[in-house]
């Protein structure tokens, strides 16, 4: 059961990201982003993170994506138009995308010590308690560090995007 | 039902190095500002992905923490970068990267 969800959501992931990656028009790679995300939180599930699951639920598919499909449609953004690549890209993207690749699994399969087998269920470390419990301990720093962060960006985006009164 | 062996964990890594070189592919390629965004997106949920695993493999949920950070810091970077890509749609009245070529705003 294991593998038949890994490769059912394994294979929406990558045909979903080809398609982003292949659309003229930035509503379909939207789309697309959304289906690799709601792909991927079933695989953190499948991994044991449970909160992880449901905050990529939450914050990517929901507010993030949301975020995103407002201001395609706040522009008006159409197709994108075709123009010129440069040779080197046309010639050399795709091979030097593969020998990348290649060099991430040789470096997954080969080099790594062997990893162990993901079983559902085996382990359930990522609840929310122990989450929770880990960040107001071990994590205090960075997590009020990254509070700070989101309140310059909040501050940065009102900035940027305020209208000019004359 | 025939019983299938589980899933070895790279799998799962080899996923998230398909999905980032995607994101890469995404993000040299196309000429739509927002497209190029999205990319910047996949990448980080790719790199999320190979958190989670290595958590799993080390059986503690430090990994699960970076990935919450991660996605924190994804969220802001998106207000941010969307407010900018309206800016400069405000300015120039274009969303091909190529054609915002000077500086001056």
């Amino acid at each position: 059961m294991d593998t038949i969800l890994f490769i059912v959501f394994a294979i929406v992931a990558i045909v979903c990201a080809f398609n982003l990656v292949l659309q003229r028009h930035p509503i379909s790679s939207a789309l697309s982003l959304i289906g690799v995300m709601g792909s991927l939180a079933v695989l953190y599930l499948l991994l044991g993170a449970e909160f992880i699951a449901m905050a990529q639920v939450i914050v990517y598919g929901g507010a993030v994506m949301v975020l995103f499909v407002l201001v395609i449609m706040l522009l008006n953004a159409g197709t994108e138009k075709i123009s010129r690549k440069s040779w080197f890209a046309q010639i050399a993207g795709l091979p030097l995308l593969l020998a990348f690749v290649a060099l991430l699994g040789f470096l997954i399969r080969g080099v790594l010590p062997p990893l162990r087998a993901v079983q559902f269920g085996s382990w359930v470390g990522g609840t929310a308690e122990r989450i929770g419990q880990m960040l107001f301990t071990q994590y205090l720093l960075p997590f009020e560090i990254i509070s700070i962060l989101i309140l310059i960006a909040i501050l940065g985006a009102v900035v940027l995007a305020h209208k000019e009164f004359d | 039902m025939p019983h299938l062996p589980p899933v070895p964990l790279s799998w799962y890594l080899i996923l998230s190095a398909i999905l980032f070189a995607l994101g890469v592919a995404g993000f040299l390629y196309r000429k739509s500002i927002l497209t190029v965004f999205m990319s910047i997106e996949l990448m980080l949920n790719a790199v999320n992905l190979s958190f989670v695993s290595f958590s799993y493999e080390l059986q503690r949920i430090d990994g699960h923490i970076y990935s919450f950070f991660v996605m924190v810091v994804a969220a802001a970077e998106a207000a941010v970068g969307l407010a900018i890509i309206l800016t400069i749609f405000k300015n120039r009245g274009t969303l091909q990267i190529d054609e915002v070529d000077s500086m001056k705003l």
